[in-house]
């Protein structure tokens, strides 16, 4: 089975991207969805209806959504193995840009949007920069100097990256990503899967929901207003 | 192979929505040639153009195949925007950036590693060949009218771009000087292709291409056939042009009545 995990911030096109994945690939391999996210989402339930696959959802509450995406992350691979799937799809939440949620024994995509301007590349760094592709969506809407700009600060980030430009409404410019997904390695040691960087994952007493101001009332990771190091409190 | 080497382009015909194969044995598109695409709603007109525009090999909905120069493009022409011998304007397509005229320009040049710094200021006075409305450097992007956008737009294309086949998907036409338009990039050598409902645009083409059920249904070429409709309408949309202007100018329109 192979595994592609898929990022990229709110309304960047993540789940119109993965919906023309689906349509090309539906019937070449049975497929598996899984989307994660805070409070809300409905991809699985649209995914399920509109091509008949097996998709799930994991809401992460008061947890780092990418956090819980990684916890979850073997369970979800055990699942879709049990239904026989070739391909498992996993869409992030989207909304840490300094989040890595790619691991190894996968594609790492990131799904960026042309209208968040050309500088946008370079404030999302961490989540370009070790991602094998990036699909840059909704190029039809800016202009030609900017699609070219766009492209140099995807570039600056992540110099090894393939990048994709489409209008993913009309799925132009998506053959190299189906190529790209058709010659990805199944997994081969699904135990043996790690994150490719180390994402700023803290899982702290705030997320948590302990709504005390001053670092005084937290544990975890915390700081303080001189120091410019992180501290670590235990309980 | 650099997009000023581009000779032809070449469509190789694909399938109608019902499935039918198209009737035509190819297209060749030429440095020069000025194309319309016209049809109903939902012919195919805007899949037709972004078969060329992605280069399709037979991996889109219409099942069309693209050649360069008669043969398969490269990847790096395909793929690389700054590589790619076509540049294409959409009604949607826009400078999303807050810049000057002046910076969006030095911004695209300075993409291009072109080593001309007159380039810009040649861009917005072609551009201004296009359009009544003039361009100034210093004026904002997110501040220019629709007219002005495109006529900068199509000056980019061709001026810093420099790209060989330029596709132009519903760009209303409205505010700019259709005939300069098309002349200019002639002028340039540009192959030129547009979606339109606009009759001088259409008729001011070489080949018409009709679009019908998701397929091209014929290809006219009218040779100078309608060159009588064609100076009437030029007349006609003179006039429009003229009392448009008059109306913005808050002139009131009681002494011309007829269009020539």
């Amino acid at each position: 089975m192979k595994l592609l995990i898929f990022a990229g911030p709110p309304s960047a096109g993540k789940t119109a991207v993965i919906r023309r994945i689906i349509r090309e690939l539906n019937g070449e391999y049975s497929l598996a969805f899984l989307k994660i996210d805070v409070v809300r989402a409905f991809e699985d339930e649209e995914l399920a209806a509109e091509f008949g696959i097996p998709a799930r959802k994991v809401y992460s509450g008061d947890v780092c959504p990418d956090h819980t995406g990684i916890l979850v992350l073997r369970d979800a691979i055990s699942w879709a193995d049990d239904l026989g799937a070739k391909i498992l799809i996993v869409e992030s939440a989207g909304l840490c840009l300094r989040c890595t949620p790619y691991t190894t024994q996968a594609l790492g995509v990131a799904v960026l949007s042309a209208v968040g301007g050309t500088n946008s590349p370079l404030k999302m760094a961490p989540m370009i920069a070790l991602a094998d592709l990036a699909v840059v969506t909704k190029v039809d809407l800016i202009s030609q100097a900017e699609k070219e700009v766009f492209r140099e600060r995807v570039r600056e980030v992540a110099p090894a990256a393939d990048i994709i430009e489409t209008n993913a409404v009309h799925g132009t410019g998506l053959r190299f990503l189906m190529k790209a997904i058709r010659e990805v390695p199944d997994i081969t040691d699904p135990d043996g899967i790690v994150l490719r960087g180390m994402p700023p994952l803290a899982v702290c007493t705030i997320c948590a929901g302990k709504k005390e101001i001053g670092w005084q009332h937290h544990f975890g990771i915390v700081k303080t207003l001189d120091s410019a190091d992180d501290l670590y409190r235990g309980e | 192979m650099e997009p000023s080497a581009v000779s032809t382009i070449t469509v190789l015909p694909g399938r109608a929505k019902n499935g039918s194969r198209e009737s035509f044995s190819e297209i060749t598109i030429r440095p020069g040639d000025t194309v319309s695409i016209v049809g109903p709603t939902g012919s195919g007109k805007t899949a037709f153009i972004n078969d060329i525009e992605v280069f399709a090999c037979g991996d889109t909905v219409t099942g069309r195949r693209i050649l360069v120069n008669g043969e398969v493009p490269p990847d790096e022409m395909v793929r690389d925007p700054a590589k790619k011998p076509i540049a294409l304007i959409t009604q949607n397509t826009k400078c999303l950036a807050d810049l000057t005229v002046r910076e969006f320009l030095d911004m695209h040049v300075k993409a291009r590693r072109i080593p001309d710094e007159l380039r810009p200021e040649r861009t917005i006075q072609l551009a201004n060949e296009f359009t009544g409305e003039k361009i100034a450097g210093e004026m904002r992007m997110t501040a220019l009218s629709g007219g002005q956008t495109r006529s900068l737009l199509i000056a980019d294309a061709i001026s810093v771009s420099s790209a060989p086949i330029i596709l132009l998907d519903e760009v209303e036409s409205g505010g700019i000087f259709k005939e300069n338009v098309i002349a200019s990039l002639k002028n340039n050598q540009k192959a030129v292709l547009f979606v339109t409902h606009d009759p001088l645009l259409a008729l001011l083409s070489d080949r018409r291409i009709v679009m019908r059920n998701g397929a091209v249904e014929t290809i006219l070429e009218p040779d100078g056939r309608e060159g009588r409709i064609l100076s009437r309408i030029s007349g006609m949309d003179g006039f429009l042009s003229r009392m448009r202007e008059k109306i913005r100018a808050g002139e009131l329109l009681d002494g011309e009545v007829r269009p020539e």
